[in-house]
């Protein structure tokens, strides 16, 4: 039981007639060795340790150790509470608890990389806001993360996931991936809806170039969840309302992978180019090192 | 580990902000401290390239010292890792080494003084997504991940040596994945470094020590959890 594309985990999707969190876990405890009952505690976790992330910087927010971040997810938080929001409910309260993660992350505290440090906000800020609209179990998001499990995996596994090799696209555009297709799961879609809401984040994001500020995990990253969950939830509600994409998942993948090694090296990872290499951006960074 | 897990991708559960500059570097310090022999004194970190440019954006360097004294990257207590460290008497350093571009842009060599007076320095390289090599051991070029059990013995480069090693792990039962043995000049001192599944039984690190070429065997436990 492995698969080692979207094509195949279609098929065994097809085969026993299942959604792609059932294939994902029974991958797991195969080649783990172990029960369901251990990896479903071990993803329950994990998920406290998301909502933990989500909601500390809401309650008593902190500056980030660079100092560029902090702050802003409870500004969202307020900002929907008071009625104010512009893109609804479900949207404001996913990109403020994206948000909310980074600044956990980057103010040393505890987190779950997913797949990385610098986009782990996109999947929990999406995945809580929809189980706090709708009212969902922690039984449903746990397989709605076990689906995320198996996009990001095969990111690992084809492609990268890592900044540094693939640019932005390549952490924040595989989470908002791996966001969307749980987001479908978890909504009811089928496992071929998971991967169109999959193939259309890839697409949008693709050739996104990653320039953090001084090096540091805190700007643009922040905002790039927030958009990141944008991103994802549009996939997701074009996949949901039955909209279909040209590009095979495994094909989009590819072409991701394949930009990614053509971002210049300035733009992946080194803070060499983009937002760090605008005049305010070196000021900032420079003020970090000399901290 | 020979399969990305479900864990692999939804994780490390880390102390943030960077798994690379903050988790890798947890790790190395993590498995370094595990050739201790007795309680840590000093130790002493010299960051190259990355790691000396923007340890203190990411708290590399609570992540290293935290690491030392046996933090894993999950630990809420590294944020406090100077102040602790104070408390337990350990004396530490930070050195930023020259840029090499010779050298793995996210590394650090750890040098641990103990208080029986073993004092040694590993080589570690963080990868990025957590994941992370030890490269070097005092002074010889080694290679190994800390995702599987791993023993490492110092021993004189002598025929039959090898023979003696790997007779008393098969006498146990031990599964081998990886091994390697790495030396600077023939004859004299290498590493064997073997990885393996599961863990060690009991009296094998002393039957190993029995060979009268065995300086010393060193038994590093699985790291990750998944």
């Amino acid at each position: 039981m492995d698969f080692k594309n979207a094509q195949e985990l279609l098929e065994l999707c097809k085969k026993e007639n299942c959604p792609i969190s059932s294939i994902m876990k029974k991958r797991e405890c195969i080649l783990s060795e172990t029960t369901e009952e251990a990896i479903t505690a071990q993803m329950d976790h994990s998920l406290k340790i998301m909502r933990e992330s989500v909601a500390a910087p809401i309650q008593s927010p902190k500056k980030s150790i660079g100092g560029l971040i902090g702050g802003e997810a409870r500004l969202i938080d307020q900002h929907r509470r008071s009625g104010n929001s512009i893109c609804g409910s479900v949207l404001s309260r996913a990109i403020a608890y994206s948000m909310a993660v980074l600044e956990t992350n980057t103010s040393m505290g505890l987190i779950v990389a997913a797949p990385t440090a610098g986009s782990s906000g996109v999947l929990p800020g999406l995945l809580l806001a929809l189980q706090e609209e709708y009212h969902l179990s922690d039984t449903v998001v746990i397989d709605a993360l076990f689906n995320a499990g198996a996009i990001g995996y095969l990111a690992m596994r084809n492609a990268t996931v890592a900044g540094a090799v693939g640019g932005c696209q390549a952490e924040v555009g595989v989470a908002s991936a791996m966001a969307a297709s749980a987001a479908v799961e978890l909504m009811g879609g089928t496992p071929e809806q998971c991967l169109h809401a999959a193939v259309s984040v890839l697409m949008n994001f693709l050739g996104l170039v990653c320039d953090p500020i001084g090096g540091l995990v805190e700007c643009p990253c922040q905002g790039r969840n927030a958009a990141g969950v944008a991103v994802a939830l549009t996939g997701a509600e074009l996949a949901l309302s039955g909209v279909k994409q040209l590009i095979p998942f495994d094909e989009m993948l590819q072409t991701m992978y394949q930009v990614g090694k053509q971002i210049p090296p300035g733009l992946r990872e080194t803070a060499l180019g983009g937002c760090a290499a605008t005049p305010t951006g070196k000021k900032l960074g420079c003020s970090i090192c000399h901290k | 580990m020979a399969f990305i897990s479900v864990f692999n991708v939804l994780g490390p559960e880390m102390i943030g902000p960077s798994s690379s500059h903050t988790a890798g570097a947890c790790s190395i310090a993590l498995l370094a401290q595990q050739m201790a022999d007795s309680p840590i004194t000093d130790v002493e970190f010299t960051l190259y390239n990355s790691f000396a440019q923007t340890y203190k954006g990411h708290g590399t360097d609570l992540a290293l010292l935290g690491g030392v004294m046996g933090f894993s990257t999950d630990d809420r207590r590294i944020p406090n890792a100077f102040s602790i460290a104070r408390e337990r008497g350990i004396s530490y350093k930070f050195i930023e080494a020259d840029p090499d571009p010779d050298i793995h842009p996210n590394t650090v060599d750890i040098h641990i003084t103990c208080s029986k007076g073993r004092s040694y320095t590993v080589r570690g390289e963080s990868l990025g997504g957590g994941k992370m090599r030890i490269s070097r051991i005092n002074h010889i070029d080694v290679d190994f991940s800390g995702e599987y059990s791993t023993l490492i013995i110092v021993h004189y480069d002598r025929p039959g040596v090898l023979a003696h090693i790997t007779g008393c792990l098969s006498k146990k039962n031990v599964n081998i994945a990886f091994m390697k043995l790495f030396r600077e000049t023939k004859g004299d001192i290498a590493y064997s470094i073997i990885e393996f599944d599961g863990t060690l039984p009991e009296d094998a690190e002393a039957q190993i020590s029995q060979n009268p070429n065995v300086q010393d065997v060193i038994f590093i436990p699985i790291q990750r959890r998944s």
